[in-house]
């Protein structure tokens, strides 16, 4: 008889573990076979802030069309949220969610997850990036000197000047290239204007005009924008 | 069990030598509690981990050396600051941790101060004192501060910063918004020097306003501001049929007429066409926005909006207006543009045409009654509408609303929070910004602010402490003094007229959408200056906002060129000092070389119109005709010195790089010889 007993109880308890510590409210209607992002990948904020736009993604099916009612769920790290964290398709097959970033400057990957009809996840990845203090100093700076030149979309309130230029400017996201430059070189050309890498000295020189503090936060702002991301490359110390 | 009970009482209080063992050794556990809770203490352990952390790293020595163990404590009591954060925050000023990401051990941003200077707990608030986690960070019974988030950081800059860096993009916006909203009117906000924040927003004088508008389009606002406008900055009062009813029936009744109108006849409505391109080049755009053919709100913010303005003015109050603004509003920011007739028509007829068949359609008001009209004036009173608007017969209430100097160290137990919020401060700010009327009682109007926006008012708003008002004075950073600089004589009256001070600041008055005028006399020449007068054209062409054609006379022209001339000269040159019949071909020649090839001034500036490109800086084809030589000199040698601010950057260049290039430059006066 107890033996009965504590076989019942321990089936119940392991019952209990299988379920998810918290079951989805949404029961998906419908599957896709593709996660797609429309909008709301790449922005740029301040830490522990609300994204500009919010996350846009769809779902497709086999075919390339939009399926509605497909349960999506958005899944966050490093003190970021998703507001709501899931949600179904509507009939355009997309679901929208807002993004907070965590209070630490730096990537943020929102994972968003739907299954397909034979259960298996599909997953789409999106990139935020949070700045931290300096960084905004640093976009602040850009957007005051830099961008006009080194951002080559116009907007309505400011005409990019990047097409009139020989030398065409690096836009800031420029990883590829940006990235192999080191902080010396970056402080040698914005201080010192394009001669001093033996570039164009259509950039001029801003040592005269920023600070050397100024220049920190804008190669920090740089970093933190450039795509691939920039990896620091290790330290190496003297020996003690 | 009762024989073992008493055996075991025998055999430890059976004698008094025993009892005294006994209770000796009970006494000896106790007082050891006390030492060994305080070896385990919570942050004895991070300071364990930290050590772990540092051993493996390749500067393990020198982070060993810098490390000190123990209770760490700062106190300055001059700023109130008891902090023992760096007890577990022990990589805070190593930068070498940069790659550490997991707290408590990561290091500080760089910050423009020393982490010293302040502590922590001014920015960040949480409990200094507290030696576990859990208070430190969190707000516990006893303990009602918590970690500030970190989005709202910048408001602990704001407690010394009172006037605008450029380090606090967000605070400066928050201040910006409480003066711009008009929040200042029904709020007291005052810094620490006493001053009182105010008004950015001049909301209308509603002593006329039936000279203006019709009750029906007051309802219509009324029952929401943006529905005519998008960008209205008046907020939602939602109002009931009824209360919006009685309210523009009072503004009606409380309405006097003004005097004199400017024209017995206005010009007859013309054609909206050619009215659009008198909207065009008057750069009416500077100031008001309409909705764009693509369905963009585009144009400046300094008016209103004006996309459906057809349906909110009487047409003789239109062209009465834009032929002398300031006979109905003496102090509005509208310049008086001096058109003719052949213009006001065409304006007319171009800003009547935009109406909005949609807004008023459902609008029947019958004639008021006198207990509407006295329930309006009732209305008026209990919403505060006075404390921005000038309403006849009721006068500018006082404290309408709670003052905020302090509201950013509002003791949560006075807070009274909306079911089911979190119970932090930053959160009831947002929550109130947001939604007002989820708190009972409340009497403040509904916004359409953003969620930056929303961040950056609550910003503003934490950095109105106690601490802030008490913080030593030296420490205090305040804004400009406020400057109350008048021009004098003839030229006062024309630029009084013209408002140049709305968009151009003088002498420290003034606003910041045009250039500073202080030393524009040492800038220009005189020939230029009135042409340019009666005829502004485009010296940026990458600007979208630009100087007005305000069709002066050329007698107005020339005074107030004459008094820019003697007056605004700037003390640190004499603009004879270079003289520029003295320069030679060879030094136009070097200048055009330097031009071209050394500095690249090409890229931001159009010399050859033909060749040349850039359009950041100003077109420079005629340069040589609008500005001085001494003035070229200097600004090439350091721009930032004549005028802080300005973005083209220093060159550091020798006197005779600078001499050569100026040369250069006043040799590009052509197309104004050939006239």
């Amino acid at each position: 008889m107890s033996r009965f007993l504590i076989t019942a109880i321990g089936c119940l308890l392991l019952a209990g573990c299988q379920r998810p510590a918290k079951p989805p409210a949404l029961a998906a209607k419908a599957y896709g076979a593709a996660l797609t992002e429309v909008s709301g990948g790449k922005q740029v904020v301040g830490a522990g802030t609300v994204l500009d736009q919010p996350v846009v993604v769809q779902v497709n099916d086999a075919q390339g069309s939009p399926v509605a009612g497909a349960l999506v769920t958005f899944h966050t790290a490093g003190g970021a949220s998703a507001t709501p964290d899931e949600g179904l398709t509507g009939a355009d097959g997309q679901v929208t969610t807002t993004v907070t970033l965590g209070g630490g400057a730096g990537r943020y990957q929102i994972t968003a997850a739907t299954r397909d009809k034979s259960g298996k996840n599909i997953e789409l990845h999106l990139d935020e990036i949070a700045l931290g203090y300096q960084q905004t100093l640093g976009r602040v700076l850009n957007d005051r000197y830099c961008a006009r030149c080194h951002d080559p979309e116009s907007t309505a309130e400011r005409v990019s000047n990047h097409d009139n230029l020989t030398a065409k400017p690096h836009a800031f996201t420029e990883g590829a290239v940006l990235n192999a430059m080191s902080d010396a070189d970056l402080t040698a050309i914005i201080g010192h204007g394009g001669p001093a890498l033996n570039k164009s000295p259509e950039m001029p020189p801003y040592g005269y005009t920023l600070g050397k503090a100024d220049l920190d936060a804008l190669i920090a702002y740089i970093r933190a924008i450039a795509d691939p991301p920039y990896r620091q490359k290790g330290l190496t110390y003297a020996k003690n | 069990m009762r024989p073992k009970l008493q055996a075991l009482w025998q055999f430890l209080f059976g004698d008094s030598a025993r009892a005294f063992g006994t209770l000796s050794v009970i006494l000896l556990v106790a007082l050891a509690i006390a030492p060994a809770k305080d070896r385990f203490r919570e942050w004895t352990r991070y300071q364990r981990q930290y050590l772990r952390l540092i051993r493996g790293r390749g500067e393990a020595a020198t982070l060993q050396r810098r490390y000190q163990g123990g209770l760490q404590q700062v106190w300055m009591p001059e700023l109130g600051v008891t902090d023992r954060c760096g007890t577990c925050h022990l990589g805070l000023k190593e930068a070498s941790l940069s790659d550490v990401s997991a707290q408590p051990f990561r290091p500080h941003p760089p910050i423009p101060h020393a982490l010293t200077e302040f502590g922590c707990v001014l920015c960040h608030r949480g409990q200094g004192p507290a030696t576990s986690a859990e208070e430190a960070h969190s707000s516990t019974l006893a303990w009602e501060q918590p970690i500030l988030p970190a989005r709202y950081l910048e408001s602990g800059c704001g407690q010394c910063h009172w006037n605008s860096i450029e380090g606090t993009p967000q605070l400066n916006l928050g201040r910006k918004l409480l003066a711009r909203y008009d929040c200042v009117s029904c709020h007291v906000l005052k810094t620490p020097d006493g001053r009182r924040l105010t008004s950015a927003t001049d909301a209308p004088a509603l002593e006329h306003i039936a000279e203006k508008t019709t009750r029906e389009w007051m309802f219509a606002w009324l029952k929401n501001p943006q529905a005519y406008a998008a960008t209205a900055t008046m907020p939602n009062f939602q109002l009931s049929d009824a209360d919006a009813r009685d309210i523009s029936a009072f503004l009606v009744s409380q309405s006097t007429p003004y005097l004199p109108p400017n024209i017995a006849t206005p010009p007859p409505v013309g054609d909206a066409a050619a009215g659009a391109s008198v909207y065009g080049e008057s750069f009416c755009a500077s100031c008001h926005a309409t909705t764009n053919a693509a369905g963009n709100v585009v144009g400046g913010d300094v008016g209103p909006e004006l996309t459906r303005i057809g349906s909110k003015v009487k047409p003789e109050w239109l062209a009465d207006w834009l032929s002398n603004p300031k006979t109905y509003a003496p102090d509005t920011k509208m310049p008086h543009y001096r058109f003719d007739q052949k213009m006001l028509g065409p304006l007319r007829g171009f800003l009547e045409a935009k109406t909005d068949s949609d807004l008023l359609a459902n609008v029947h008001l019958d004639a008021a009654t006198p207990a509407q009209v006295a329930h309006g004036k009732a209305l008026v009173t209990e919403r505060g509408c006075a404390s921005c608007h000038e309403i006849n017969g009721i006068k500018k209430p006082d404290n309408f609303a709670p003052e905020l100097t302090q509201v950013g160290s509002e003791s949560l137990a006075k807070v009274v929070f909306a079911p089911g919020m979190p119970h932090t401060l930053p959160d009831y700010l947002a929550a109130k910004i947001r939604q007002p009327h989820t708190f009972p009682g409340s009497k403040m109007p509904q916004y359409t602010f953003t969620q930056a926006q929303i961040d950056a008012l609550v910003t503003a708003l934490l950095a109105q402490t106690e601490r802030a008002q008490t913080l030593p004075a030296a420490l205090r950073a305040a804004g400009p003094p406020e400057s109350h600089y008048r021009p004098a004589g003839k030229a006062a009256q024309l630029m009084a007229d013209m408002n140049c001070f709305a968009c151009h600041a003088i002498n420290g008055r003034g606003g910041d959408m045009a250039p500073d005028l202080t030393w524009e006399g040492s800038s220009v020449q005189r020939r230029w200056l009135v042409s340019f007068m009666k005829n502004p054209n485009t010296l940026r062409p990458a600007l979208i906002r630009r100087m007005p054609r305000f069709n002066v006379t050329d007698t107005e022209a020339e005074t107030i060129a004459d008094y820019i001339m003697t007056v605004y000269q700037t003390p640190t040159f004499d603009a004879g000092d270079l003289d520029a019949s003295k320069f030679t071909a060879a030094d136009v020649e070097a200048g055009k070389q330097l031009f071209y090839s050394k500095y690249a001034c090409q890229s931001c500036h159009i010399v050859d119109a033909q060749s040349d490109k850039g359009y950041i800086g100003p077109t420079l084809t005629q340069v040589g005709a609008r500005l001085s030589a001494a003035w070229i000199f200097h600004w090439l040698k350091d721009p930032q010195a004549l005028r802080p601010g300005t973005i083209e950057p220093g060159h550091h260049m020798s006197d005779a790089d600078a001499r050569a290039l100026t040369a250069f430059l006043m040799k590009q006066n052509r197309e104004v010889v050939k006239k």
